[in-house]
């Protein structure tokens, strides 16, 4: 027999939310592209800029796990542009200044260390500038922004959103130490900082060891480093021919910046099967779309080269066997040239902390990686932290952003003798939405519309320009017609077992099959014997107590629409349509929320 | 009533019957009845019987008369012929419709305000002619678009919204039905689709009248206290009068009964009916003895449900009248006009 579900545990409603739960940072999604519906961009934005710091570079560039984890996903097939939506609110908000936390003028004498300007060590200052934290920034290049600035290509990103965002809060009185490469962390120890954070992200590109690649060095380049002088204009130009060789997002940022450098024959070459592609299919789609080909089960053999001239690679064809679900590549032994005049490695980047002493109390593991708390990113130097790519390695910027954050409320509590493991709890709250008989506060009645593609700059012009943003991002029209989409996961079904009459108007109406009352059972029966069998374990079910003929009300909450169809129907208002909304605890307690609400 | 349309998005593993629909193609639109009106469950369930029996919804027409009830053929088989017609005229219309082609389903659905009142000598003839129709009663005993006045097939016991008595005994539709001669007579619950659904299943392929008086709350005015029309009161006092099951006909040759408790019917198209007794007098074949236990039930203050009455073996109004076996929207001119030879032999017969 089920328990009735618990739905005070915050974790149950956050869960049905599906683009917030899967979201590092867990940004309140529906929440925001309801307002950009309103056309209130700033507010928005803010919300947004709460939860993750960087919208408008996010916006662009982000990994976006919130997409794949969209309800319409499940529901029709093409998920909610979330991604692009957040642009649309960078783009057309107005001024945020007077929307920004406060910072003290008085600090509060504990001074903090950043290591690496990136996006790990700027949501830390974030988080601690507002709490009168002295925060200094210590970054090897001449300008904050980590790979945001280094390895995402101008024509993804412009400069002006990454200058915008990075100011703000470098604005709030950060301590910049740029051009200042870190070489010992031991003489950062000796200062007088109160803790230390590192977010020096994973630097280091991976180089292939063979045949040939010393003697041709003058033309192999190592892709992260390559798009590093690229973005401080360092580099210019490439030869005609190019061979990009990796599956990642580097490597289409790579082939795609060769093109606008002066590469006419510019390939991609891949180890593994397409499918098995590290680069987001959005990514690879933009490349092919500028005419960039992918070989696959292409394996590099040998940089064929004439008294150090490169003259090209040898590959050799592989065959991709899968058995018990791993893959096995197999060389088939036929060999394949392709000739080029330059050669970009994008096989894989690291973190490499040959700065860091190992007698200063800093264990690391067997993979010369720091051992790091998962929860409180607390190195075992107890006041050195880390978050980002340094922590455990390459992931995205919507992550360095989520450890950011909580790096920061360990700080906090370090610095205030507070317990690490005791994180505080995320601010929820549940709100009825009933405005009238059939009248909500948010828009039940969802487009039918499948995704909005986002316009693109005219391709002559843009493969031209090196800092000609490739996409237009949405126009305002489209955003609304995009933002219609949302199923609004955020708006819950709250069902009270005392008002029910059993009427069955609720299943009648619901036009996905989700509600059924039902006699008791185990989990395992219960998901069989529904309507619809709730065969997605990922997803929960919600059960009621018993209700007066003995049944319980059973809601599989895979695919309910949130359409509030079953509410309108229910003549006793057992179901009711209540906005939940769920903060994430940042160490700065100050909240948008009270301003939108 | 609801605003929005019932948005399209469908559950993608919603099953398909023999013909390849799920039960959504056979919805109408959204209904603007009150919210938890017991005739929107009695709607779902007609769109489940005729999913399940795979109808196709061009074959069907759907008629009705005036009331909350007879509102409700909007709210279900978007694609099948329909016609709302005058106050308690539905089955004049439906006896017209059903001689000019024999071929259709007929689902009439009326009130009890429809049937027991403005319309019961109409009701009356189209039992007593056999005409091969469905009859729907969506019963609530109360006049719920005139804001609660007592119908006639309200009980004496029962009491309006305010508390004020009822003055009049209440006329029993199904009753009524077996005594006029109908030849399949249920009263069900609308807050029961498990007996509902296969009792109109067996209904719709029924080949003569078929009468289902169906329990429906009205939430706004006859859901109260001292309602005994209420969900409450009828989810107490129900009785069952056995269990029905429908066997449609490919699945007839293996199906096996328990001897004894469990009566077959076959019907004429072949399918089945099981009816499982609950009781020792159940026997649905017996009109005597049905009407007895109805008779009884009611002086205990039951609601008698399930198939109460069914005779396989009636004949139809086309079979009584000798019609033609063919509707007549598919008479050629030939059959129509057959030539001088044919009249001189008509004619032959007379001389």
């Amino acid at each position: 027999m089920m328990k009735p579900t618990d739905t005070k545990n915050p974790n149950y409603y956050h869960k049905v939310v599906d683009c917030q739960w899967a979201c590092p940072a867990h940004t309140p999604v529906p929440e925001y592209i309801r307002l950009i519906a309103q056309r209130k961009y700033t507010e928005a934005y803010m919300i947004n800029w709460e939860s993750n710091v960087f919208p408008g570079v996010l916006g662009r560039t982000c990994d976006r796990p919130c997409e794949p984890a969209c309800r319409r996903v499940r529901v029709e097939e093409e998920p909610v542009a979330i991604c692009r939506l957040k642009r649309a609110a960078a783009d057309n908000k107005s001024d945020v200044s007077s929307l920004l936390p406060e910072i003290p003028s008085k600090k509060n004498g504990k001074k903090i260390a950043l290591i690496g300007g990136g996006p790990a060590s700027l949501t830390v200052a974030r988080d601690l500038m507002p709490l009168g934290y002295d925060c200094t920034v210590y970054e090897k290049d001449p300008k904050a922004g980590g790979l945001m600035r280094t390895n995402i290509p101008s024509f993804r990103l412009p400069v002006g959103v990454i200058d915008e965002e990075v100011d703000r809060i470098l604005d709030f009185g950060v301590v910049k130490k740029f051009n200042e490469e870190v070489k010992s962390l031991k003489s950062i120890i000796q200062q007088d900082y109160d803790a230390i954070f590192i977010g020096t992200g994973a630097p280091k590109g991976k180089d292939l060891d063979i045949p040939g690649r010393e003697e041709a060095s003058s033309n192999i380049h190592v892709g992260i480093d390559w798009l590093t002088s690229v973005a401080f204009k360092h580099v210019d130009k490439i030869g005609k021919k190019v061979v990009v060789i990796g599956g990642g997002n580097t490597a289409m940022d790579c082939c795609r910046t060769s093109l606008r450098l002066g590469g006419k024959d510019v390939k991609v070459t891949v180890r593994s099967p397409k499918a098995d592609m590290k680069a987001s299919d959005w990514e690879i789609e933009e490349a092919e779309l500028e005419g960039i080909p992918i070989f696959d089960n292409h394996s590099p053999k040998e940089f064929v080269h004439e008294n150090g001239k490169l003259k090209g690679v040898l590959f050799e064809k592989m065959e991709a066997k899968y058995k018990d679900g791993k893959r096995k590549l197999i060389p088939t032994g036929e060999t394949i040239f392709f000739e080029c005049d330059d050669v970009l490695l994008a096989i894989g980047q690291e973190n490499a902390f040959p700065w860091i002493e190992r007698d200063i109390g800093i264990e690391f593991n067997q993979w010369n990686q720091p051992e790091v708390n998962k929860v409180t990113f607390q190195s075992t130097l107890p006041r050195v932290f880390f978050g980002g790519d340094a922590a455990w390695g390459p992931e995205n910027i919507i992550w360095a952003v989520a450890h950011g954050h909580q790096a920061a409320i360990s700080i906090d509590h370090f610095c205030n003798n507070k317990d690490l493991e005791d994180r505080p709890s995320p601010l929820t709250n549940l709100v009825s939405q009933k405005m009238g008989i059939h009248e909500w506060s948010y828009p039940n009645d969802i487009s039918n519309s499948d995704r909005f593609a986002v316009p693109h700059a005219e391709k002559e012009l843009s493969l031209t320009d090196l800092n000609m943003e490739v996409e237009l991002g949405y126009d305002e029209k489209l955003a609304f017609e995009e933002a219609q989409r949302c199923l609004n996961c955020d708006i819950q079904t709250v069902f009270s077992e005392s008002l029910c009459i059993e009427c069955d108007a609720c299943v009648d109406i619901c036009p996905i099959d989700c509600i059924n009352f039902t006699q008791n059972d185990t989990e395992e029966n219960l998901r069989k014997k529904l309507t619809v069998p709730a065969l997605n374990l990922s997803q929960d079910i919600l059960v009621s107590d018993n209700l007066k003929t003995g049944r319980v009300m059973v809601k599989d909450e895979d695919m309910c629409l949130h359409c509030g169809l079953c509410a309108e129907r229910c003549p006793t208002g057992a179901w009711d349509m209540q906005k939940f909304t769920y903060i994430e605890a940042h160490a700065d307690k100050s909240s948008i929320f009270e301003y939108v609400e | 009533m609801t605003y929005i349309k019932k948005p399209i998005f469908r559950h993608p593993s919603l099953p398909t019957n023999e013909i390849g629909l799920t039960y959504r193609d056979y919805e109408g639109v959204v209904s603007t009845l009150c919210a938890g009106c017991g005739h929107d469950s009695i709607t779902a369930s007609i769109i489940d019987a005729c999913y399940e029996l795979s109808l196709p919804a061009h074959k069907i027409a759907k008629l009705s008369g005036i009331g909350c009830s007879s509102k409700t053929p909007n709210y279900f088989l978007n694609n099948a012929h329909g016609f709302n017609s005058v106050h308690g005229r539905m089955p004049s219309v439906a006896t017209g419709a059903n001689l000019a082609n024999r071929d259709l389903v007929y689902i009439g659905v009326s009130g009890d305000g429809d049937t027991a009142s403005i319309g019961l000598g109409q009701y009356c003839h189209a039992i007593r002619r056999q005409l091969n129709l469905t009859y729907i009663c969506e019963n609530n005993g109360t006049y719920g678009l005139t804001k609660g006045q007592f119908s006639a097939t309200n009980d004496k016991e029962s009491k309006n919204k305010k508390g004020l008595d009822n003055p009049f005994g209440a006329i029993d539709l199904a009753i009524m039905a077996i005594e006029l001669g109908a030849g399949f007579v249920a009263r069900s619950f609308s807050g029961d689709k498990e007996q509902l659904v296969p009792l109109l299943k067996s209904a719709l392929q029924y080949n003569g009248f078929s009468f289902i008086d169906v329990i429906s709350p009205c939430v706004t005015f006859n859901n109260h206290g001292y309602s005994t029309k209420s969900y409450d009161y009828i989810r107490e006092h129900r009785s069952l009068f056995g269990e029905l099951d429908f066997i449609p006909e490919e699945e007839t040759i293996n199906t096996s009964y328990a001897e004894g408790e469990t009566v077959t019917i076959k019907l004429h198209n072949g399918n089945d009916i099981s009816f499982k007794k609950l009781g020792a007098d159940h026997d649905p074949t017996d009109p005597h003895k049905v009407l007895n236990t109805l008779r009884n039930n009611r002086s205990d203050g039951k609601v008698t449900t399930g198939l109460l009455y069914v005779d396989p073996d009636k004949s139809d109004l086309h079979d009584t009248l000798n019609t033609s076996s063919k509707p007549l929207n598919s008479l050629s001119m030939n059959d129509l006009c057959p030539g001088g030879e044919e009249l001189e032999e008509i004619n032959n017969q007379f001389r």
